[in-house]
This record gives structure tokens, C-alpha cells and sequence, in this order.
């Protein structure tokens, strides 16, 4: 946590009195047992599956890895997921910001209802969101025969694993937006205006450089979700080799036929990623915690 | 600031242009993306008529399914308030070596895929593997079994409580815990009469948060839990099942008891946070 930081919890230099600091700290033992007890939690239910995907990946040596990686199948997988991520991420992130812009630089009756959906699809679970476009464009969803008898596919088709893609990602850069954008008020924007600076040239030079930072992180954690979602991406797939198989479904693909390294391989990419969203999270963090909303000060 | 926000009188209305078409796009976005779909969802099983979508629910196979994943879910939830409690603590009031990494380590669950995060767990906690050959002389099988799913469902939760919990002991004043010493409390009576009961918000608040994630995960769950009917199936897989049989309205009405009672969980966590701010 970057508070640790700025003010460290236990001070280096304590001047309280001896009895009075051993009366609101616990004896040594008790600390030494909550740290044991904290980090067998972490160690068994993180740190443990973290490097079991990457050993079961290299059970059978670097060579098999690669090759596990290198078939089309996985390509096109690959191919898929980046695509998704590239359609789906741009799309949320301009909604983050143009949501944000409205909610917290005006007031408007209906706001806070307007959050709570905003905030729905992390509610909703992921295979309920691949559900409503199973029954909105299915072949006997609402506009099936339609789409039918107009030739456009979108269940187990690309545009269905975007949308649904789109769906759970949907809060996460607009939810660390409106609350910095709220707190940061609209007197800047004000100024410019009122210097001469016209709506665009207020939010480049103005209202964009103090959200960056948030912006980035909203759009990290975004894509991280994006490119490894399951469950939604599941049900509109229709698990087509090749054609509409992401990374996260042609692991399970794999697993399921007993190709472990094979699923670990493509597994351990996802991991990876997750380690650099995990890292460029703390640097941001650390780096401009002040600049992102305020829980995370 | 915020008490200085509320005496304030309300904000004069904005002279920053894009107010409509900022608003006009959040609005046909959102109901594109959310609301329109989401109706789709809660119309169609209504097909089946009253009857026939309580008859759709209340299948033994579907009501299985749901105390499972609602059960487990608890189960995985309580374990996280307790452990995550612990992780919070130790990160914020004791110094350890790798401490950072621990707490940059804390958000694995949200930014691991499920799908990974699900063979993972099973490779390791199946009959061969890491854990499951320690526990198999014990003669417990965890990979394959519901207790399976409560592991998963650990997994995903475990970031939930530890965030809402960490802030709320980072701002504790420790002039609070001075005063309750020098009136003559011992240490632990402080931290069940004092730290708790100011905790106490925010630890439900995480508990809600990770039994609403538990309850709809799909991804982790699947691999480890074997699926068997009316054992170890949980409800996010029936949807899939219906869905595969081409039973839209009855994969519907699945889903929409799930949204039922997440929204009442949601509710809950909405009445949760007014009480902490109310404190």
C-alpha cells in the first residue's frame, strides 16, 4: 500500500513510553504467529497455483513448451485474444470517459442510480452475461431470425465474444474516474474556459493530464479482465478451433483433452500477464497513488 | 471536506460545455451494452408462465445447484473474512521481509484469469498433485468434491475482504488504543472491544463483496469441482448445460434466480455501507 510509505506504521523512532507502547502493541509471539498464519494463507492459496502453472508448463522441458505455443490452434488463439482486448478495452475506455464526464462535472437528477448500473455487470455473473446475448441474437433469441434471414452471425461469432467481453469489463475505467473527476471539481475547467480555451482544448490540456494516471490504471485492470475472461466469452463462443477460441477457452480445451502441458503453456502466458498487470498496478500505485481516487491513498 | 461539501449550498449549474451528448451516449451505451440485454433476460422465462419458471427453479437438480454455489460460497466467504482479516492486519501494522510483494500479491485473484486460476487449483489439489497427495493418506479428497469449490471459490474471494478491511485500519487512530491501555484494558480486550467494532463495517462489506463474486464465478470453479449432478454442480453450470440442451427460457430462469438473489445480497451490501457511513 503506498501509505506504508509516507507514514510507516510502527515509527522508527518511537517516543511514547515503554509501557505505554507494549500496552497497544501484541507480545512478539502473537505477532510472529499472525505473520506465520497470514503468509501460510497467501503462500496456499496464491503463491502456490502462481508457480504450479508455470512448473506443470515446463514439465516436459522448454522445447515441448514451445512447440505447445507454437500450433496454430494456440496461435489463432492468441490472435483472438489480442483482438478482443483491442475492440473491447478502446470501446469501455471512451464510455469511462465520457460517463465520468457527465456524472462528475454535473448535476443531474438520477445519479446515483445511474452509478449502480454503471456498476451492474460486476454484479452479474459472467455466465449470465454471456446468457442475455444468447438470448438476444441466438438462433431462438429475440432477434435470431432476423440476423438469420439477414446472414450476420453474432453467437458463437467474434462480435458475440467482443460484446460480451465489452459487457463485464464495462465499470472498470469509468469506476476509477467518477470518483477522482468528482473530487477534482470543475473550477480548472472553469479557468480555461473562461481564458479563452475551447471545450476540446479544455479536456486535452486540462482535464486529461489530471486523470491519466487513473485512466491507466482503469484501462490495466480493464484489460486484464478483457483478455482472460471465461465464463461470458464461454457461452457465446461456441468453441470453434481456430475461428472463435480465446486463450482462456482453448486452456480448458486442452485440460479437457488431457493435453496438460499444452493447456499449462498457453495457461502460463495468461499467468504472465497477470504478473505484469499485478506489477505495473503497484507501480502506479506507489508512484501516483495520490493521483488515482481516493480509497487508494 | 466532504462535511464542508454537505453545508455548502448545491453546486450552481455547470458553465462546462458536452453536459447532453456526454450524458445522451452514457445513457445508449449503457442500454445497449446493459439494460436491453438484461431485459431480455428477465422477460424471457416469463414464456414458461408463472408456474412454469417456479416448476423451472425449483427442479431438484436446480435447487441443488444453487445450495451449492450459495453454501459454498458462504463456506469460502467466512474463511476469507477470517484469513483476510489476518493478511490485513499483518500488512498494515507489522513489518515482515517481502511485504510489498505480499501486498501487490493480495489482487492475484482479480487479475488471473479464471480459466488458469481453475487448472491450477486442480493440478494441485488433485490426487497426484502438490497438495492432494498430502491430503489423500489423510483419506481427504478435495479436487473432484464440493470441498473442491469452496477452494476455488477461496481463491476468487480472498482480495475482497483484505481491501475493504486495510484502508479502514490504516485511518484507526492509535490515540483511541493509548486511551483504552491507560484506562486499564489489556491488549486483547482493545482489540475485541475497541478495533473490531471499528473494523467490524468494513469486514462484513468485504464478506458481502466476495460471497456476491463467489456466488456467479463460473471459470475456477469448473475445473476442480468434477460436476457431478446433484453433488458438485454449481449453478453458473446449469445455465451453460440448459443453454447446450437449447432450454433458453429454463437456462433463463436459472439466471434470473441468481440475479434475484444477488440483488438482494447487493441490496444488503448497499444497507451495510449507509450503516458504516452513518457511524
Amino acid at each position: 500500500m503506498p501509505a506504508d510509505a509516507a507514514s510507516p506504521p510502527v515509527p522508527a523512532v518511537d517516543r511514547r513510553p515503554h509501557a505505554l507502547r507494549s500496552a497497544i502493541e501484541e507480545p512478539a509471539w502473537v505477532r510472529a504467529i499472525l505473520i506465520t498464519i497470514g503468509l501460510a494463507f497467501i503462500g496456499l492459496f496464491l503463491v502456490l497455483p502462481l508457480t504450479s502453472v508455470f512448473v506443470e508448463a515446463l514439465r516436459k522441458g522448454l522445447a515441448a513448451y514451445f512447440d505447445a505455443l507454437a500450433t496454430p490452434d494456440a496461435l489463432a488463439a492468441i490472435r483472438l485474444t489480442l483482438l478482443v482486448a483491442a475492440i473491447a478495452v478502446p470501446c469501455n475506455l471512451v464510455f469511462g470517459v465520457v460517463a465520468a464526464w457527465a456524472i462528475a462535472k454535473f448535476e443531474f437528477p438520477g445519479k446515483s442510480i445511474l452509478i449502480t448500473f454503471i456498476d451492474l455487470p460486476f454484479s452479474v455473473s459472467p455466465v449470465v452475461a454471456g446468457l442475455i446475448y444468447v438470448l438476444l441474437f441466438g438462433a431462438h433469441g429475440w432477434l435470431g431470425p432476423w440476423l438469420r434471414e439477414h446472414d450476420i452471425q453474432i453467437i458463437f461469432a467474434v462480435p458475440g465474444i467482443v460484446l460480451a467481453t465489452i459487457f463485464v469489463t464495462f465499470p472498470f475505467v469509468a469506476r476509477e474516474l467518477i470518483p477522482l473527476m468528482q473530487e477534482q471539481g470543475t473550477e480548472e475547467e472553469e479557468a480555461a474556459l473562461s481564458l479563452g480555451a475551447s471545450g476540446w482544448q479544455t479536456f486535452w490540456y486540462v482535464t486529461l493530464p489530471n486523470i491519466k494516471w487513473a485512466l491507466l490504471y482503469g484501462v490495466l485492470l480493464c484489460n486484464a479482465r478483457a483478455m482472460g475472461e471465461f465464463g461470458a466469452v464461454s457461452v457465446v463462443s461456441g468453441h470453434i478451433r481456430g475461428l472463435t477460441n480465446t486463450m482462456p477457452l482453448h486452456v480448458e480445451i486442452l485440460y479437457n483433452e488431457y493435453n496438460f502441458v499444452g493447456a499449462f503453456a498457453v495457461a502460463s502466458l495468461l499467468a504472465f500477464l497477470a504478473l505484469v498487470t499485478l506489477i505495473l498496478k503497484s507501480l502506479l500505485e506507489w508512484r501516483y497513488g495520490h493521483e488515482l481516487a481516493l480509497p487508494r491513498r | 471536506m466532504t462535511s464542508l461539501a454537505n453545508v455548502l449550498p448545491r453546486r450552481a449549474p455547470s458553465v462546462l460545455p458536452g453536459f447532453g451528448p456526454a450524458l445522451g451516449f452514457t445513457l445508449s451505451y449503457l442500454g445497449l451494452i446493459v439494460l436491453i440485454p438484461l431485459a431480455a433476460l428477465v422477460l424471457r422465462p416469463w414464456e414458461l408462465g408463472f408456474a412454469g419458471f417456479v416448476a423451472a427453479v425449483t427442479e431438484p437438480r436446480v435447487l441443488a445447484a444453487l445450495r451449492l454455489s450459495f453454501g459454498a460460497s458462504l463456506i469460502a466467504a467466512a474463511i476469507n473474512a477470517v484469513f483476510g482479516l489476518i493478511v490485513a492486519w499483518i500488512l498494515v501494522r507489522y513489518r515482515f521481509p517481502g511485504k510489498r510483494v505480499v501486498d501487490a500479491l493480495v489482487d492475484l485473484p482479480f487479475a488471473l484469469p479464471t480459466a488458469v486460476a481453475g487448472v491450477a487449483l486442480t493440478a494441485l489439489y488433485a490426487p497426484n498433485g502438490w497438495i492432494g497427495s498430502l491430503l489423500q493418506p489423510l483419506g481427504i479428497q478435495v479436487a473432484f468434491t464440493p470441498l473442491g469449490v469452496v477452494v476455488a471459490l477461496t481463491f476468487i474471494g480472498l482480495p475482497f475482504v483484505v481491501r475493504t478491511v486495510q484502508p479502514v485500519l490504516q485511518d484507526l487512530e492509535r490515540e483511541v488504543e493509548e486511551a483504552a491501555a491507560s484506562l486499564g484494558a489489556s491488549r486483547l480486550q482493545t482489540m475485541v472491544r475497541v478495533i473490531l467494532p471499528a473494523i467490524l463495517p468494513a469486514l462484513l462489506t468485504g464478506f458481502a463483496l466476495a460471497l456476491a463474486r463467489a456466488v456467479g464465478e463460473y471459470g475456477s470453479v469448473i475445473f476442480i469441482a468434477g460436476n457431478m449432478p446433484m453433488v458438485s454442480e454449481i449453478a453458473p453450470l446449469l445455465i451453460v448445460i440448459k443453454l447446450e440442451q437449447y432450454d433458453y427460457a429454463g437456462a433463463a430462469a436459472v439466471g434470473v434466480a441468481m440475479l434475484i438473489i444477488a440483488f438482494a445480497m447487493l441490496l444488503v451490501l448497499n444497507l451495510l455501507q449507509r450503516w458504516n457511513r452513518a457511524r
